[in-house]
């Protein structure tokens, strides 16, 4: 009769069973602890031999296990308990310990053996473990191992997303910025356009075209022509705000767009400032460069619907008038033009 | 093959050589100054006419060049993170050369497209021990002794390690254990932070 249960039951040296179980703990039939595994016993910050095993874990989400009777009762139940705060060590984080208690087969006391589960990586770290204190069938070192590669590849992730993105970034710019004189271009003025066309904010429309350039281009070279225009743009940044978008889209053409700026009067008064600079000698290697400007001017509140089109068209009627009118002024679209006078011409007789 | 390998390579020459070498071979061969990019994929090729590029560019022969890459990504400042994930594999020079094999699963448990060689590894006794490197990477054999050899060092270990060439279209490396704490091994914690 003895025969088939000696066979069943396993002669294990305590040493050996804390070697395959570092976080082990026997308990007695009343569930004091009896032993513990040396990994468990590292953690701990006082000896717990002879202590209950309910004193020093809290059980959690398992209100029916109060006692040592529930262990023994309900074996090999998943076990989810925390180490009190008497027996942590201050300022650590509790470690979510996973567990399984198992009565012996004389129901003289109970295995109960632990895992770290996911808190592994913290336990690590707390508590400075090592490969030592964990069965070699542990895949503990295993998880931490995981997490470190994973930061890694997610740094060099990271690194390859902002990398890219500083390139997109420099593309854009690139793809929006007029090479020569910096100043914004005809794909860059269509967005601010189209932005502004789909807002409620009312704004002007300059469209810009030089005086004499071609007369620059062809008697002082491109080199001449090059200068002055970035000179050009230089001029224009100036007098206009932060706010307003200043695009070079022909050879010697500009279209300046004032967001929020409707009144004719300050229109006008940009204008004639901006003829004025531009009208003034531009020194080039010695020699000077003398160009003008002809501008025609347009708001959006001349008209019931924004259209983009229909506003570029008629800035560019108004240049044309104020060309044919004889240079070196601005006209407004007589829509825009309501309470505004035309600009009084203010020029001097450009050479060059 | 996963850019992080010829990016490997391309901080090797940086931080080996200088950023001038990196240049003049990266100049040489059309490729951006900026590089590889480690997570995209790049033709097998290029790695092999970067390290060609820069094995005459350097006067160097390639093997030796193979070799220091392996040295250097276990022993360099910036390779910090290869080195701190090859020491997870043991406690010991033996016991990470005991898990070697399992070095191809490592890298894919965490970058899936990581081609890392095919190692095996057979014990003779005596702390001797043949190791064979089946890969696509021309003298990864190369890589990974000077990797062993950086290892040992990093354990503290004295080895002898010999490349006894090719058989079978594997690198063939043997290995020899002289000492296992020669030296003072570098220090190691599982819980720092990377």
């Amino acid at each position: 009769m003895n025969k088939p249960l000696s066979r069943a039951i396993l002669p294990l040296t305590t040493e050996a069973l804390d070697h395959l179980m570092p976080l082990n703990l026997r308990l007695d039939s009343g569930g004091r602890i009896m032993a513990l595994g040396p990994t468990l016993a590292r953690l701990l910050p006082q000896p717990v031999v002879g202590r209950s095993f309910f004193t020093l874990f809290d059980l959690r989400r398992s209100s029916a296990l109060t006692g040592v009777e529930d262990l023994m009762s309900h074996s090999g139940l998943r076990l989810r308990l925390t180490l009190r705060p008497e027996f942590r060590s201050p300022g650590l984080r509790p470690i979510p310990f996973r567990g399984m208690a198992i009565p012996l087969a004389d129901r003289s006391g109970l295995v109960v053996n632990l895992s770290f589960g996911l808190g592994v990586v913290d336990a690590i770290r707390q508590y400075g473990l090592t490969d030592n204190d964990f069965a070699p069938t542990d895949l503990a070192l295993e998880m931490m191992y995981l997490v470190e590669a994973n930061t890694a590849a997610m740094d060099a992730l990271r690194g390859s997303a902002m990398r890219l993105q500083g390139d997109k970034q420099m593309a854009e710019a690139q793809a929006m910025t007029d090479t020569l004189t910096g100043l914004r271009n005809r794909r860059a003025l269509a967005q601010a356009l189209e932005r502004l066309s789909r807002g409620t904010a009312p704004f002007g429309l300059m469209h810009i075209d030089l005086d004499f350039f071609k007369e620059v281009n062809d008697t002082m070279g491109h080199a001449a022509g090059d200068h002055v225009l970035r000179r050009v743009a230089e001029l224009l940044m100036q007098e206009t705000r932060a706010e307003d978008t200043v695009a070079r889209v022909g050879g010697d053409e500009f279209v300046a767009v004032f967001p929020d700026l409707v009144d004719p009067g300050r229109l006008d008064a940009i204008a004639r400032r901006v003829i004025e600079v531009l009208s003034r000698p531009i020194p080039f290697e010695g020699k000077t460069c003398r160009i003008s400007a002809s501008i025609g001017i347009t708001t959006s509140t001349a008209y019931h619907v924004t259209d983009i089109t229909q506003m570029e068209q008629d800035a560019d009627e108004a240049l044309y008038a104020s060309k044919r009118a004889g240079r070196g002024r601005a006209t407004f679209h007589p829509g825009a033009a309501q309470a505004a006078q035309p600009s009084a011409p203010e020029r001097r007789s450009p050479q060059g | 093959m996963l850019g992080l390998i010829n990016r490997s390579f391309q901080f090797f020459l940086i931080d080996t050589w200088g950023v001038e070498a990196w240049e003049t071979v990266a100049a040489e061969l059309a490729l951006p100054f900026a590089g590889f990019e480690a997570m995209l994929t790049y033709d097998d090729a290029a790695l092999d006419k970067l390290v060609d590029a820069s094995s005459a560019h350097l006067h160097r022969p390639r093997d030796s060049l193979m070799e220091d890459l392996g040295t250097y990504l276990v022993a360099h400042e910036r390779q910090a993170t290869v080195r701190r994930l090859l020491r997870f594999s043991g406690a010991n020079f033996c016991d990470f050369l005991a898990s070697i094999e399992e070095m191809p699963d490592r890298g894919r448990l965490v970058l899936p497209e990581l081609d890392l060689p095919f190692l095996v590894l057979t014990d003779l006794g005596a702390g001797a021990f043949r190791l064979t490197c089946h890969s696509p990477i021309r003298g990864a054999g190369h890589v990974i002794m000077g990797l062993l050899r950086a290892m040992a060092d990093d354990y503290g270990a004295l080895v002898l390690l010999d490349h006894l060439g090719q058989e079978g279209g594997a690198d063939v490396i043997s290995i020899q254990i002289a000492d296992l704490e020669h030296y003072a091994a570098r220090p190691f914690s599982f819980g720092l932070t990377a």
